[in-house]
């Protein structure tokens, strides 16, 4: 077996450290991948392949639990332990590993549908427990799997094979929602951008607790470029405004920054003074600030760490009540439970 | 004072009058005792339902004896009404002759007009036919506290409310009960208030004095202590077995229990349990849903914990897609249904055993799983250890089927002998030797069940999931006659559960009908058939345990008998499977109320079988 050891990640303390430094190409199985071609999971697996081995932690200590959808076949192209489970369920079933098994590195991975439709109870609940979970929830906003249905993110007014007169639906916004549910690590990346995805990635497993990380995936299928605005070379620079602890919040064009609104909200303006421009803390106590930030989708794009703040973890706060009870548990402990305290005897 | 053999008592009241406690006392004070005993707690699903109203009447029965007996009886003996509502709920079930004990305090004319009495019952002459003893207990009550309420420390409403243990003691020198439990009961349950401690304990003190002083019961009665079988005796409820069941459980396969669980009427009890048990490194999660609840314990199985999810019928319809991945997964897994009568929501408090079907065949595809029922309370935590050994040796979810009546019914329970507490170790899946490949679908030969490899083995990573898979390897596989294959293998792992052969209770072998249960029919039953023999007649009974497989024997017993009949509280279900097995045309009987069966009416029935083959006059 492997030794425990302290990489200095709160998340993976408990975790067997590898003996043997591992490669991507470590994490890859012998099953092929059945993903559409351009589909940008490829780019995604290829990211967390590639981010694996920098955890340092034993291979068979980490698993991968998906629901159903197509970003949920996932696990069966990453050379750990997986399960590829039902509809929605993946955050149900990865808090009975998570905390029962500390010594594990746990991953979900989730869809927009599966995550946020059927599955959306499991999701803000594992958040507000702070179960630790890293959450990968890749957001094409449609329904891919099952052909083109409009999913929770999509877009009001959207035609798919069920709207074709235009969806109804008013979207949820993922990070919003999580942040409404008390989420103490939220994060957006992009598929196609490695190098910043790694960095969430990193910071993700890093995070004791939930991690939330919604990644823009292009279905070139049935939803191709509805993430355009911030991937297209022309005009992503003037549409993203990448999230940086202690830097202002501007667009990478500079041309446009986020200041502090009359109401305690936050507001984006064209050519700002720099002096009025917010410097981004993801480590704000009070998540109104992320929160604001997750609101401003509709103008331009926050990529990076929202929020990441400390709590106490559920699976930690489980272990330690359970090695409190168990210190009191004496040899003889079964039969005194099954006597209890009124028993007769009868010769 | 008189000797009896037998006696049943009914506490009825407001669903607020503390009638549970009142008859979970005089329970404890009875097995102490050593006599023999069965109960029937019967209450409404609201908490504190209209007061004074026929569906706010809560009810505990108490049957004791000084022999074996295993039914909580048909007929009350004796009824305590603490108002109009419970005497009017529950006079249909008295006999003439039975003893009344009413609380006249409560007999009030708004009272009585609630329950649509016009005129008194204790005035009009209608009670003619029993014993009634009117006694105010309410302002006995309030009058025998008042010392303490001078003190300014007890109000007159928590004064009033120490009536039902006025009662109980009453009840408790009717029938020579030991007090020394209740006393020490009552000050520990109210250690945080003397003041309260000291009122009920007065109240206890005042009834059994009352009783002792007063000229209204001429006798007394006692119930001598039942020889039973040698050894050290409690009084437990099933629910409460069945949660020891599973610690012990999983303390014999040195595994950490996981339970998963949403609250719902009546399994609740075992999630709190359980929740007080921590310190034998049992974790307890209290999920978001039904789903959820299932959800952690499949991953927790996964990880390699004993896990455990426990509901009642709507639960297990919601967990139905995530028991069929536990099916497809093949990982241990054991699924606990208190039933409730349904369908839908049903009548949560009430008891039935109409899941057998949801049980075999409530899941999408062919997904078949063992199902298990105990036959009485203290059988629960027997029941509990067999599903937990099924599912760990054949690494399958199994569905356990008790219901309302065995959760909350209590009998005494001869204690084990923790040395005979069977072994369930399982191995774990080891890394394989150089060059070798590890096939999570890779069966064992004799129990087909495949090996469980948890997270955390150098070597063994592996995908599994809800998709067919390959057999050997567990890779995806749409091949046609790799899913037959598959199909067939997962039934086949099922069917070759081994489950004991049926006892077949026959003393003279000659009996030409069977009468066959499964669960908590079993008391009823074996009471009635034992009622038969006693007036010469020959019948044979025999009592299911394992719904599936079914033993192996069942098809030899049920063509040994002319005629085979199935009382259950369904319309029913197992008569449906049995036919539809071994084309035995059984005869059903069957009667859904939400209540255990009368020992008598299933006597009746017997006869009548009896009497159509002509071997009863």
């Amino acid at each position: 077996m492997t030794d425990t050891v302290d990489l200095g990640l709160p998340s993976l303390r408990d975790v067997p450290k590898t003996r043997v430094p591992q490669k991507a190409g470590d994490f890859k199985t012998d099953q092929e991948v059945r993903w559409c071609p351009g589909c940008g999971d490829y780019a995604i697996l290829a990211a967390v392949q590639g981010f694996l081995p920098s955890l340092g932690v034993a291979r068979e200590n980490i698993v991968f639990v998906s629901g159903i959808g197509c970003s949920s076949r996932f696990p069966y192209y990453v050379q750990t332990y997986g399960m590829h489970s039902i509809h929605g369920r993946a955050p149900a079933i990865a808090t009975g590993l998570s905390v029962s098994r500390p010594d594990l590195s746990v991953w979900v991975v989730t869809g927009d549908g599966d995550a946020l439709s059927i599955g959306g109870n499991h999701l803000i609940h594992a958040l507000r427990r702070n179960v630790n979970l890293k959450i990968l929830l890749f957001n094409n906003q449609i329904y891919g799997l099952t052909k083109g249905q409009y999913s929770p993110t999509s877009e009001p007014g959207k035609v798919t094979k069920s709207t074709p007169l235009g969806s109804l639906d008013y979207p949820f916004n993922p990070l919003s929602l999580a942040i409404g549910a008390d989420a103490t690590f939220v994060a957006r990346s992009i598929d196609s951008d490695r190098k910043h995805l790694t960095s969430v990635l990193q910071a993700a497993a890093a995070h004791e607790g939930t991690a939330l990380v919604e990644i823009y995936q292009n279905c070139n299928i049935f939803n191709d470029g509805a993430f355009d605005a911030v991937k297209d070379s022309s005009v992503r620079d003037a549409n993203t405004l990448a999230l940086q602890d202690g830097e202002p919040l501007l667009t990478a064009d500079g041309k446009r920054g986020v200041i502090r609104d009359e109401h305690g909200g936050l507001r984006l303006v064209d050519e700002p003074n720099l002096h009025d421009v917010i410097r981004h803390d993801a480590t704000l106590d009070d998540s109104s600030y992320a929160y604001s930030l997750s609101r401003l989708d509709s103008q331009v794009t926050p990529i990076g760490v929202f929020r990441a703040v400390e709590r106490p973890s559920y699976d930690a706060l489980m272990a330690e009540q359970l090695a409190t009870a168990t210190s009191t548990a004496g040899p003889d402990e079964l039969r005194k439970l099954l006597h209890g305290p009124n028993t007769w005897t009868v010769d | 004072m008189q000797r009896l053999s037998r006696v049943v008592i009914r506490f009825a009241g407001d669903s607020g009058d503390g009638m549970q406690l009142t008859g979970d006392r005089f329970t404890q004070e009875t097995a102490a005792f050593g006599n023999d005993l069965s109960t029937l707690p019967n209450f409404p699903a609201e908490i504190r339902a209209p007061a004074g109203t026929l569906p706010g009447v809560s009810s505990f029965q108490l049957h004791f004896a000084d022999h074996d007996i295993i039914t909580p009886g048909d007929h009350p003996d004796v009824l305590v009404a603490m108002n109009p509502a419970a005497l009017k709920a529950n006079m249909g079930d008295l006999e003439p002759g039975a003893t009344i004990i009413v609380n006249t305090d409560e007999f009030t004319k708004r009272a009585l007009t609630k329950v649509g009495y016009t005129q008194s019952p204790l005035e009009d002459g209608s009670l003619t036919k029993y014993s009634v003893h009117q006694v105010p207990l309410t302002s006995m009550t309030t009058e025998a506290l008042t010392e303490i309420r001078e003190s300014g420390e007890l109000g007159k409403k928590e004064a009033e409310r120490a009536k039902n243990m006025f009662a109980l003691g009453l009840l408790s020198w009717l029938y020579h009960r030991p007090t020394e439990g209740t006393l020490t009961f009552l000050q520990q349950k109210f250690a945080h208030n003397p003041v309260l401690a000291a009122a009920n304990i007065k109240a206890f003190e005042a009834g059994w004095a009352y009783g002792e002083t007063t000229e209204a019961f001429e006798v007394s009665y006692e119930v001598a202590p039942a020889p039973m079988p040698s050894g050290t005796y409690r009084n437990i409820t099933g629910n409460t077995a069945l949660a020891y069941g599973l610690i012990t459980a999983a303390q014999r396969a040195e595994l950490p229990l996981f339970l998963g669980a949403y609250p719902i009427t009546p399994a609740s009890d075992i999630l709190h349990e359980l929740a007080r048990q921590k310190r034998f490194g049992v974790r307890t999660f209290q999920a978001e849903d039904e789903i959820a609840a299932v959800g952690a314990a499949i991953g927790a199985s996964y990880g390699g914990s004993l896990a455990v999810t426990t509901s009642s019928g709507p639960g297990i319809a919601l967990k139905a897609e995530a028991v069929g991945l536990g099916i497809m997964l093949e990982l241990p897994l054991v699924i606990c249904n208190i039933q409730r009568a349904g369908p839908s929501t049903g009548m949560p408090t009430k008891t039935e055993q109409a899941d057998l079907l949801q049980a075999m065949f409530g899941r999408n595809g062919e997904a078949p799983l063992p199902i298990i029922a105990p036959q009485s309370p203290a059988d629960c935590f027997y029941a509990a250890i067999d599903a937990a050994r099924i599912a760990l040796t054949y690494r399958t979810p199994v569905m356990l089927l008790s219901d309302g009546y065995l959760a909350n019914g209590a009998e005494p329970w001869l204690l084990p002998d923790m040395t005979e507490l069977p072994d369930l170790r399982v191995e774990f899946a080891q890394t394989p030797a150089e060059g070798q490949e590890f096939l999570p679908y890779q069966r064992d030969p004799d129990t087909l069940a495949r090996p469980w490899a948890i997270p955390g083995t150098t070597g063994l990573e592996h995908r599994i999931g809800g998709l067919e898979k390959q057999d050997g390897t567990g890779n995806i596989s749409y091949d046609p006659m790799n899913h037959d294959h598959m199909v067939r293998t997962r039934a086949a792992k099922v069917d070759g559960v081994h489950v004991d052969d049926l006892e077949v209770d026959d003393p003279t072998g000659n009996a030409r009908v069977l009468a066959l249960g499964w669960g908590s029919t079993y008391g009823p039953i074996a009471a009635a058939v034992r009622a038969l023999r006693e007036q010469g007649h020959e019948i044979a009974r025999a009592h299911l345990r394992h719904l599936n497989p079914f033993p192996a024997n069942l098809g030899d017993v049920l063509a040994r008998y002319d005629k085979v009949i199935i009382p259950e509280m369904n319309l029913g279900q197992l008569a449906t499977l049995i036919r539809a097995k071994y084309l035995v045309d059984v005869v059903s009987y069957d009667k859904v109320r939400g209540l255990p069966f009368p020992s008598t009416e299933l006597a009746a029935v017997f006869r009548g079988a009896l009497l159509d083959l002509g071997v009863a006059a």
